[in-house]
């Protein structure tokens, strides 16, 4: 499994229903190992519901799941080692420290003991958070939060890295940045990249394979030239409102979206 | 195995210091008991040939903290699951089980010593330790308590969403577990019915070992409060650690 061109992640008719509900209907795609795969659309398509299914937090309706060739509903453990992952909503220890939600990863992630000190201090500078490590993370700001969920993210250097909405809140000059890293990590350590985002400038720039989901079922799949040209569009912004429709999702979706952010901000 | 377990320990702990307000509420209730009883009843209970109430309350009043503290605790994942940080726990690589573990033997430390303060609280109010060398064996049977306890609020939270059902746990388990368990008066000469109740109920063995280890009066026998209350912490545990493993979020 270690050569470019084959499914590090792979996906054969994955259903996600709550209730009568169907949030993932029937999709089916391919990650090739060491890629940077964008996994795109509107509120509500069923992007986090994937996710969560990739990475053992939910068992799927229906379908065949492959993560680093292990299976996520049988073999947790093994598809546990594989990834790590930046999560859309919070995930730190408000009454924790930074330095010490760091630490806490590195242990968890079994980081060797000699370059968790070294790695932390990296990151924390690198995310403009070391001046404040000895804080707790209730005194942070939204950004700042997020800053070092990325960077906890990227304490240890998994196969396969989750990214759900890394950049949401971020500033450009961070979000840059980020991406830099995020490259030269892909690059150098062939580290798979699995993220959604909804700035499509971003996707457009760094993503070599997109995948287009709606209402629960993928309805492209292609680089962003592919995409552009299918749809005779100039930017992916375009082709991605082309492709998902200019009306915005229905109404329940985007109020109850609208409300989780607005929650997300107050909680920050 | 054992960073995990312990930087998981290390967390309940750091959370449990830093909050002092939760500190002092915790031990506020015990006191606010041990002095509206001790001293109320205390009287009566002198009169009715039952001796001196304080040396009886006291121990129920420490495993009683015992089991607010760690029953907290335990009901503590919830609050993990809606301000995110028990997703970062569930996809570590690493068993659930440790993770759970290592919660549980920080929830349980954290309930030793809320029972070791009230303890030395009770005795500034008169309590008397009858033999100093059965202490460590009410600190055994202190942290098994503690353990049981956590255990089974992180067994209850594992299956909640949310604390709307907090008071319907409060009412319906922690309370009757309290109540119904020697740990206020004694257990002789009861109705039939409340005898029954109280001999299900797996605190008051916890409550009798306590009590035993500390001023020497049992009512049940310290061997026999010992296998039970080891028997359902193990239970409890297992059956926590399987319902938290199973956590969908
Ligand atoms: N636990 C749940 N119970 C019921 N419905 C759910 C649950 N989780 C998600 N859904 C629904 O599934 C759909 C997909 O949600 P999901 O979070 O996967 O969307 P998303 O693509 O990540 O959207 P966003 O861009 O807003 O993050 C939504 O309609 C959502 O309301
Ligand atoms: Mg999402």
């Amino acid at each position: 499994m270690n050569n470019k061109d084959e499914a590090v992640i792979s996906v054969k008719g994955l259903t996600k229903k709550f209730g009568d509900f169907t949030a993932v209907n029937n999709i089916s795609f391919d990650v090739e190992h060491g890629r940077i795969f964008a996994f795109l659309g509107p509120n509500g398509a069923g992007k986090t519901t994937t996710i969560k299914m990739l990475t053992t937090l939910l068992s799927p309706t229906k379908g065949r799941i492959r993560v680093n060739s292990y299976d996520p509903m049988h073999e947790k453990d093994e598809v546990r080692r594989s990834f790590g992952i930046v999560f859309q909503d919070p995930s730190l220890d408000d009454e924790l420290t930074a330095y010490e939600n760091m630490e806490f990863h590195a242990i968890l992630y079994h980081v060797p003991k000699n370059i968790i000190k070294q790695r932390i201090t990296h990151l924390l500078n690198f995310v403009g958070l070391w001046e404040r490590r000895k804080d707790q993370v209730k005194t942070f700001s939204g950004g700042m939060k997020r800053r070092l969920e990325v960077a906890r993210g990227l304490v240890h250097h998994p196969k396969i890295l989750f990214l759900d909405e890394p950049t949401l809140g971020l500033d450009p000059q961070t979000r840059n940045s980020v991406w830099e890293y995020l490259k030269k990590l892909n690059k150098e350590e062939e580290m798979t990249i699995f993220f959604t985002t909804h700035y499509m400038e971003e996707a457009e720039r760094v993503a070599d394979m997109i995948v287009v989901i709606d209402h629960g079922k993928i309805i492209k799949t292609g680089t962003s030239k592919e995409l552009k040209k299918e749809t005779k569009t100039s930017s992916l912004e375009d082709a991605f409102l082309k492709l998902t429709g200019r009306k915005i999702r229905d109404e329940n979706a985007t109020s109850l979206d609208r409300m989780r952010l607005r929650s997300r901000v107050w909680r920050r | 195995m054992k960073g995990v377990v312990y930087a998981m320990w290390l967390r309940q702990l750091k959370r449990y210091w830093r909050s002092k307000e939760r500190m002092i509420g915790t031990l506020a209730q015990p006191v606010l008991f041990l002095v509206a009883l001790g001293f109320g009843f205390g009287p009566i209970f002198q009169k009715a040939g039952g001796g001196d109430y304080m040396q009886f309350l006291a121990p129920g009043i420490i495993a009683m903290s015992i089991l607010f503290t760690s029953m907290f605790t335990g009901i503590e994942v919830i609050w993990d699951r809606q301000f995110g940080f028990l997703k970062e726990t569930l996809v570590a690589p690493v068993p659930r089980t440790h993770i759970m573990i290592g919660r549980t033997l920080g929830g349980a430390t954290v309930g030793v010593l809320q029972g070791t303060a009230i303890g030395i609280i009770c005795l500034f109010f008169g309590f008397k330790i009858t033999n100093m060398h059965y202490i460590p064996l009410a600190l055994v049977f202190m942290f098994l308590t503690a353990v049981m306890f956590t255990a089974l609020g992180t067994a209850i939270a594992s299956r909640l969403q949310d604390m709307h059902a907090f008071p319907i746990i409060m009412n319906f388990l922690i309370m009757p577990l309290f109540f119904l368990s020697g740990a206020l008066f004694p257990l002789e000469g009861l109705p039939k019915a409340v005898e029954f109740v109280a001999r299900i109920d797996p605190f008051s063995y916890c409550v009798d070992g306590i009590r035993g280890t500390l001023n020497g009066s049992v009512h049940i026998g310290l061997a026999t409060d010992f296998a039970v209350v080891a028997a359902a912490t193990v239970i409890v545990l297992a059956v926590g650690s399987y319902l938290f493993s199973t956590i969908e979020i």
